[in-house]
């Protein structure tokens, strides 16, 4: 059953109608995810036509919801106008919003992540600055590349797009059941914690990779929930060893602040509640390889 | 983007905010005029985004131009822990009688803003909340009710702010709210908050983080980047719009993705420890669609640095098709000799994901005498490093 997206969810594509939005429709729906339409107040009433597939545009997220019964929206739209289409979506109360827009104002993600909890949370929030969310073989909300693999029972989540594909790739022979980019900013709606709580509650999931990097301390605040609540392997992977202190490293939120966010903490804060860190992506796929095979 | 003292005295001076009157100078003559203007005692204060200045000796006071002159000509070109003093600030003397603390900033672990206040300020505020904890209130800001009066009165009463000074704290809490929100900013520190000898509250210095994503709206902080101080590499990969970093090893890295090109930092860098320590000359990320131009400037950049022995060209194709990447980087050789500028350092390719194969034929098929294929990130990082170490 994957965790978040299923071969039953309906999407929908907040600027289906722009370059990036037109482009990423067309591979989610040919890696079989049931788009149902798009949203563009400027555009409502006309049809798009996706290879055959023709989708409706709805003037706004609670119109195509009460047409289609679409459960995930997944949002295209540029940094400037980010924000309200969140808000749009939050307050249609849809189950989950897929934000892949890199550039958004921090102080418009804590905008909308405040009022996401002042409605009672009713919307999970995946990014923003993310490459979405895959459950190989189901549902596809995002760009993460449909071709690296198929259905199996690795989750992965992670806060890079091109770390989950390789390692996505490195493990394509065993399968994932889903994977999750949290995105590179410094605040995100959905963290590795929430990933690791719904893949240790995922019947499908039987052991889990978890990228990190400099910035922050989620991946402290990860460890320290794995060590309570987390009875399924898990293995880690954090980059950013040798990134200097004080520069952002091409994601916004990928920056030590003097001693706070190395890759050296993290690691040691994994470790300490007994997940094996890998010291590259090749070697972290080593390591759930032989998990997968019961060494 | 940190911003510089004087700037962020700048800053608060537009948004309404107490300060003291003063000016920056890059010359000694500039100072001269700024003590002129101002009159009477001065303070001399080197503009750097490092802690410590007043140990180092770049803080002093100056009585009339004279003496300011004489006080920027020693603080101008000096070197603070590796900074060199391009600018000084120049300010009227502030008669303190007491040192509070005050700011606001981003909470990445809960997703909000959180206000930090204290009345023992002056000091380094991590340490004031580790010795004392009870004398440092740190109140979570919600993003969207932000700060108002009320709210303000709420830290200033948490915080135990002496009743003389309690309104224009609020005051203060209040503007200085509005300012981080009206700049985009992600941090704005006032330490010391000051009350002066005659009650009043003046912001005695500035640490302001301004977010580079929320450029868009604010057009004028572009003027505030430091040129001359940003690595002119940086500064040329700025202009094309390449994500660059420089670093000061060997290696040039570029690959496709932030969290990619971090890791391949790393890689390298462990390689290195086997080959003469080597390191990552650079962070480069070029992106998704890695077209035959953008790998042209990408390797243009890299390659002008003079520091670089080999390149390591790490690109997993997710999006991105590894034949038009393959592509790019022989268009991107043959552009670079057609620009004149003749390559000379090798370098190591590793294409994997999709296409991969047709990637690989397409560069076997050029038959590049510099360019060699490695399948592996590994296995690339190990031979990149190798041949950096042969070439230093």
């Amino acid at each position: 059953m994957a965790i978040w997206l299923t071969k039953d969810s309906k999407v929908i594509v907040q600027g289906m109608t722009g370059s990036e939005g037109s482009k990423h429709t067309r591979r989610m729906l040919a890696a079989g995810t049931n788009v149902v339409g798009g949203v563009n107040p400027r555009k409502a009433g006309q049809k798009v036509d996706f290879d055959g597939t023709e989708l409706p545009v709805f003037a706004s997220v609670a119109d195509a919801m009460a047409e289609t019964g679409a459960d995930v929206t997944v949002i295209f739209v540029p940094p400037q106008f980010t924000k309200a289409a969140v808000v749009e979506a939050i307050d249609a109360a849809i189950p989950l919003a897929v934000v892949i827009t890199e550039g958004v104002p921090v102080h418009d993600t804590a905008a909308f992540w405040a009022y996401n909890l002042a409605q009672g949370e009713r919307t999970r929030i995946i990014g923003p600055n993310c490459p979405g969310i895959a459950s190989p073989g189901a549902s596809n909300a995002g760009i993460i590349p449909a071709d690296i693999t198929g259905t199996g029972r690795i989750g992965l989540v992670s806060k890079s797009g091109t770390l989950t594909y390789q390692m996505m790739y490195e493990l394509r022979d065993i399968g994932f059941s889903t994977c999750v980019g949290i995105g590179g900013d410094p605040i995100i709606g959905t963290t590795h914690i929430d990933a690791l709580k719904a893949f240790e509650a995922d019947p499908e999931t039987d052991a889990i990779v978890m990228i990190g990097e400099i910035g922050g301390d989620a991946e402290e605040r990860a460890a320290e929930f794995i060590k309570g609540n987390v009875t399924k392997p898990v293995v880690g992977y954090i980059a950013g060893f040798t990134a200097p202190p004080g520069k952002t490293m091409g994601h916004a939120g990928a920056i030590i602040s003097g001693s706070a966010g190395t890759a050296e903490a993290k690691q040691a804060a994994l470790e300490a509640v007994g997940v094996k860190v890998g010291k590259t992506p090749t070697e972290t796929a080593k390591l759930m390889r032989e998990i997968m095979s019961g060494n | 983007m940190d911003l510089y003292e004087y700037q962020g005295r700048d800053l608060f001076e537009r948004h309404g905010l107490p300060v003291l009157a003063g000016g920056v100078a890059t010359t000694p003559e500039e100072a001269r005029a700024i003590a002129e203007r101002l009159g009477g005692r001065v303070v001399v204060k080197a503009q750097v985004k490092v802690g410590g200045r007043g140990k180092a000796g770049g803080v002093k006071l100056a009585e009339g131009a004279e003496e300011t002159v004489a006080r920027a000509t020693d603080i101008l070109g000096m070197d603070i822990k590796g900074h060199t003093v391009h600018k000084v600030m120049i300010t009227v003397t502030a008669d303190v009688a007491e040192e509070y603390y005050f700011s606001y900033l981003l909470d990445r672990a809960n997703r909000t803003f959180l206000c930090i206040a204290s009345v023992a300020g002056g000091m380094d505020i991590e340490q004031v909340a580790a010795d004392t904890p009870d004398r440092v209130v740190k109140a979570p800001i919600d993003a969207n009710t932000g700060v108002d009066e009320a709210k303000a009165r709420e830290i200033v009463t948490a915080a135990g702010f002496p009743a003389e000074v309690a309104d224009q704290v609020v005051e203060v809490a209040v503007g200085l709210w509005q300012a981080f929100v009206a700049e985009d900013a992600t941090l704005v520190e006032v330490n010391p908050l000051a009350k002066n000898g005659d009650g009043r509250l003046l912001l005695l210095d500035a640490k302001i983080t301004l977010d580079e994503n929320a450029a868009f709206r604010h057009p004028d902080h572009e003027a505030l980047v430091d040129q001359a101080a940003v690595d002119p590499l940086e500064q040329a990969a700025k202009a094309k719009d390449l994500n660059y970093v420089k670093l000061d090893g060997e290696v040039g890295i570029i690959g496709n993705g932030a969290g990619l090109v971090m890791s391949t930092l790393d890689v390298v860098a462990y390689a290195g420890e086997r080959h003469g320590n080597v390191k990552p000359a650079n962070f480069l990320d070029i992106g998704g669609g890695a077209s035959a131009a953008v790998m042209a400037n990408g390797l243009e950049i890299v390659l002008s640095d003079p520091a670089v022995k080999s390149v390591f060209v790490n690109v997993f194709g997710g999006i991105t098709a590894c034949d038009e990447v393959a592509n790019g980087i022989i268009q991107a050789l043959a552009l670079l000799e057609q620009r004149g500028e003749k390559v000379t350092k090798p370098l190591v390719v590793r294409l994997d994901g999709n296409n991969a194969e047709a990637g690989r034929a397409i560069l076997d098929g050029a038959n590049n005498p510099l360019v060699q294929r490695v399948d592996t990130m590994d296995g690339a990082a190990e031979r990149a490093a190798e041949l950096a170490a042969a070439g230093v």
